[in-house]
């Protein structure tokens, strides 16, 4: 009859991508919000691309970080030919680069070099070169780009003051200047929380001794209290022991910041009502702690982290840049760019920025990053 | 207002104590000392040093006393007759060395806070009023940039810039004959003409973060109710804008300032190392290098003072801005 026809029809269009929004896990929500922040996207994929040049250096840089020529002294970049013209017009896939002209400068005292159109170098992808343990583990020797002839000058990115490939270099510095960052953060973090969540935790007195510590720390001007403590490294130890002595120096005061993210969340959510359901149904301490409330500042804690990275990454390239942080034959961004610290260096070798390039392209893609993870982080608000 | 002036001050006495040990500490760190280090250095050049003449330098610069004994030393001379002891290798007291460096230093973070503030809140404001306008975004993306560019790379790349473009050095603060010249208004006038350069490198982080703490104020504020109602009333928009929303907005802005100028003091250190100024960075960075223990400790004790001093005054400059800060 007619009345079955009155009800109401719910429109499935309206209602299907609500349904979807209530019965959504947390972690699809800030999924959904994240994939919205199109920089954020960007970030993420340019951050992952900087991880995946760390792990894999050895395949993607030409030549081993120590291969030097002195015949190429400050060689200036060779741009990449991907196709070969014949001279009577004919196009081959045959990849190449320019060989070099020395012009020697009398009045300057030094080679000038030119990039010689008709000496062409043949490039080739997945060459064999120097052999090297692919992830540690396989025994390989193939590289994504290199001379087809071994011995070849190819300089994409020019040559520094040894004639060594600040490219191959670059891309070796990447892993040293990004791990440090990973490394002191993690240990920014464990200390963050620990004493962070014992701040917020107990409260009181113990809270109160430990934000004077960290308004203490905050006071003090980072540069100089690293300079100090950095050059407290004995100029004999091993390599590794500087770079991890660097990371502990950067996470002294690194850890503040976190612990006052920790904290702040700790008692925002002290007194959420999800929190005190979970006490009256009897829950344990330790089950509210990491079951309850650490779940849902998980998200936020990631966002710090992530901002957290690149503030790591300029400090190490500043130390190492002024020559008291890491040194060779260990090879971050910071120790290639000091070879760009004098004026007479980097006017007849631009190319030697190269470095700061990297340093650049991966604090912005961490910033945004970030940026998005934090916006992300609490779904819940529009 | 008093009350809370002192009581600042009074709180910055255990803060000097607790950096002036930490300071110590930190610079008596690496191991051995400055005489282990000239004994070494004549050694490479083919002189012998005796161990009594080593006991006898050591004794000279008393450096055979356990720490806390040589703490207290530096520390009551500090207190007690301005004396921050003498620096081993330019064999000066530290004091003739430091205080002119130290007051461009001063200077120099000044003029770079006073190039933030000019810069960031007019930048800000726009941004925030016109947001998303093409112009909000270029601000937004050289905000970005100026975060991510170190600011000792943005030195090196104006220097490399005037060198290869305009045929000039930049670097220093002063024009070489004025250098050791002693202070007069060509003098000033000369520093001034050189500050521009380290002033915009030091300013551009500090005035990029800014930017973007005042334009995520502003635009919170300018949703709120009151604006809407100062509009109904009548009132011209930018004068709404300044007396309402923007005098809200300042706050966090201010509060956030100590950090911008314990950052400009830090930064620099670094700055000032590559663009070869005559502030207190390449100095701390010889003194560290050659463990020239009270020149590096004071040096680093007198940065930490003056990024103390900057941050009480940014935290007075609140407690006058914010009533409920003065009587909290």
């Amino acid at each position: 009859m007619a009345e079955t026809n009155i009800s109401i029809p719910i429109p499935a269009a309206v209602e299907a991508p609500e349904s979807r929004v209530v019965v959504a896990k947390q972690w699809r929500l800030i999924w959904w919000k994240f994939r919205r922040h199109r920089l954020a996207m960007i970030g993420g994929v340019v951050t992952i691309l900087i991880y995946m040049v760390a792990i894999f250096a050895e395949f993607l840089a030409p030549f081993p970080v120590d291969t030097f020529a002195s015949k190429y002294t400050y060689a200036p970049p060779q741009t990449l030919h991907l196709i070969d013209q014949g001279a009577d017009g004919s196009i081959h896939l045959t990849p190449y680069v320019n060989g070099y002209k020395v012009v020697l400068d009398y009045a300057a005292g030094r080679r000038n070099f030119q990039v010689d159109p008709d000496v062409k170098y043949p490039i080739g992808f997945f060459v064999h070169g120097s052999p090297y343990k692919l992830i540690g583990i396989f025994d390989t020797d193939i590289h994504l780009l290199g001379p087809l002839n071994k011995g070849d000058p190819m300089y994409l990115l020019g040559a520094d003051h040894l004639g060594r490939d600040m490219f191959s270099r670059t891309i070796y510095g990447t892993r040293i200047s990004v791990t440090i960052g990973l490394i002191g953060v993690s240990l920014s973090l464990f200390f963050g929380i620990l004493l962070g969540g014992i701040s917020g935790y107990f409260g009181g007195w113990i809270d109160n001794l430990i934000q004077r510590l960290i308004e203490f720390l905050q006071s003090i001007p980072s540069i100089p209290l690293w300079m100090g403590l950095a050059a407290a490294i004995p100029q004999n130890v091993p390599p590794l022991q500087v770079y991890f002595y660097i990371t502990i120096i950067l996470s002294v005061l690194g850890w503040t910041g976190l612990a006052r993210v920790v904290r702040g969340r700790f008692y925002a959510l002290k007194t959420e009502d999800f929190v005190k359901a979970a006490q009256l149904d009897g829950c344990s301490t330790l089950r509210i702690i990491f079951r309850h409330m650490v779940p849902s500042f998980m998200s936020h804690i990631i966002a710090v982290v992530t901002l957290a990275i690149p503030g790591m990454i300029l400090a190490e390239t500043a130390l190492s840049f002024l020559g008291i942080g890491l040194r060779e034959p260990i090879i971050s961004w910071g120790v290639l760019l000091q070879e760009a610290q004098n004026i007479r260096a980097i006017s007849t070798a631009p190319w030697l920025f190269w470095p700061g390039v990297a340093v650049v392209i991966s604090v912005l893609a961490l910033n945004f990053l970030g940026d998005g993870l934090r916006d992300a982080a609490d779904p819940y608000t529009a | 207002m008093l009350p809370y002036i002192v009581k600042r001050f009074l709180f910055m006495i255990p803060t000097l104590i607790a950096i002036s040990i930490v300071v110590f500490i930190v610079i008596n760190l690496p191991p051995g000392d400055f005489v282990d280090r000239l004994v070494a250095q004549a050694k490479s050049s083919g002189e012998v040093v005796s161990p009594q003449e080593e006991a006898s330098m050591r004794t000279v610069y008393g450096l055979n006393d356990p720490l806390p004994v040589q703490y207290f030393r530096w520390i009551s001379g500090i207190v007690l007759r301005g004396d921050f002891g003498t620096s081993f290798r330019w064999k000066l007291p530290v004091n003739t060395l430091i205080w002119e460096r130290l007051g461009l230093t001063f200077v120099l973070s000044i003029s770079s806070l006073l190039f933030i503030w000019m810069v960031a809140i007019p930048v800000g404001v726009y941004s925030a009023v016109r947001q998303y306008s093409p112009g909000d975004y270029t601000f937004t993306f050289l905000a970005f940039l100026g975060v991510a560019v170190p600011d000792f790379l943005i030195a090196l790349i104006l220097m490399y810039i005037a060198f290869k473009y305009f045929g000039q050095t930049v670097g220093g603060l002063f024009s070489p004959n004025y250098v050791t010249a002693p202070w007069s208004l060509s003098r000033v006038l000369d520093l001034f003409s050189h500050l521009w350069i380290p002033m915009l490198v030091l300013g551009l982080a500090g005035t990029a973060g800014l930017i973007r703490t005042l334009r995520a104020n502003l635009l919170d504020e300018l949703r709120r109710p009151y604006v809407t109602t100062a509009r109904a009333k009548g009132l011209p928009e930018l004068w709404l804008l300044i007396k309402y929303p923007l005098r809200h907005a300042l706050n966090p802005f201010v509060s956030g300032l100590n950090d911008v100028f314990v950052n400009l003091v830090s930064g620099a250190t670094i700055v000032s190392v590559v663009l070869s100024l005559q502030t207190t960075g390449p100095l701390l960075l010889e003194a560290l290098q050659g463990q020239d223990t009270f020149l590096a400790g004071s040096a680093i004790l007198q940065l930490s003072v003056l990024a103390l001093l900057g941050t009480l005054f940014s935290d007075l400059l609140l407690a006058w801005l914010d009533p409920r800060i003065r009587f909290r």
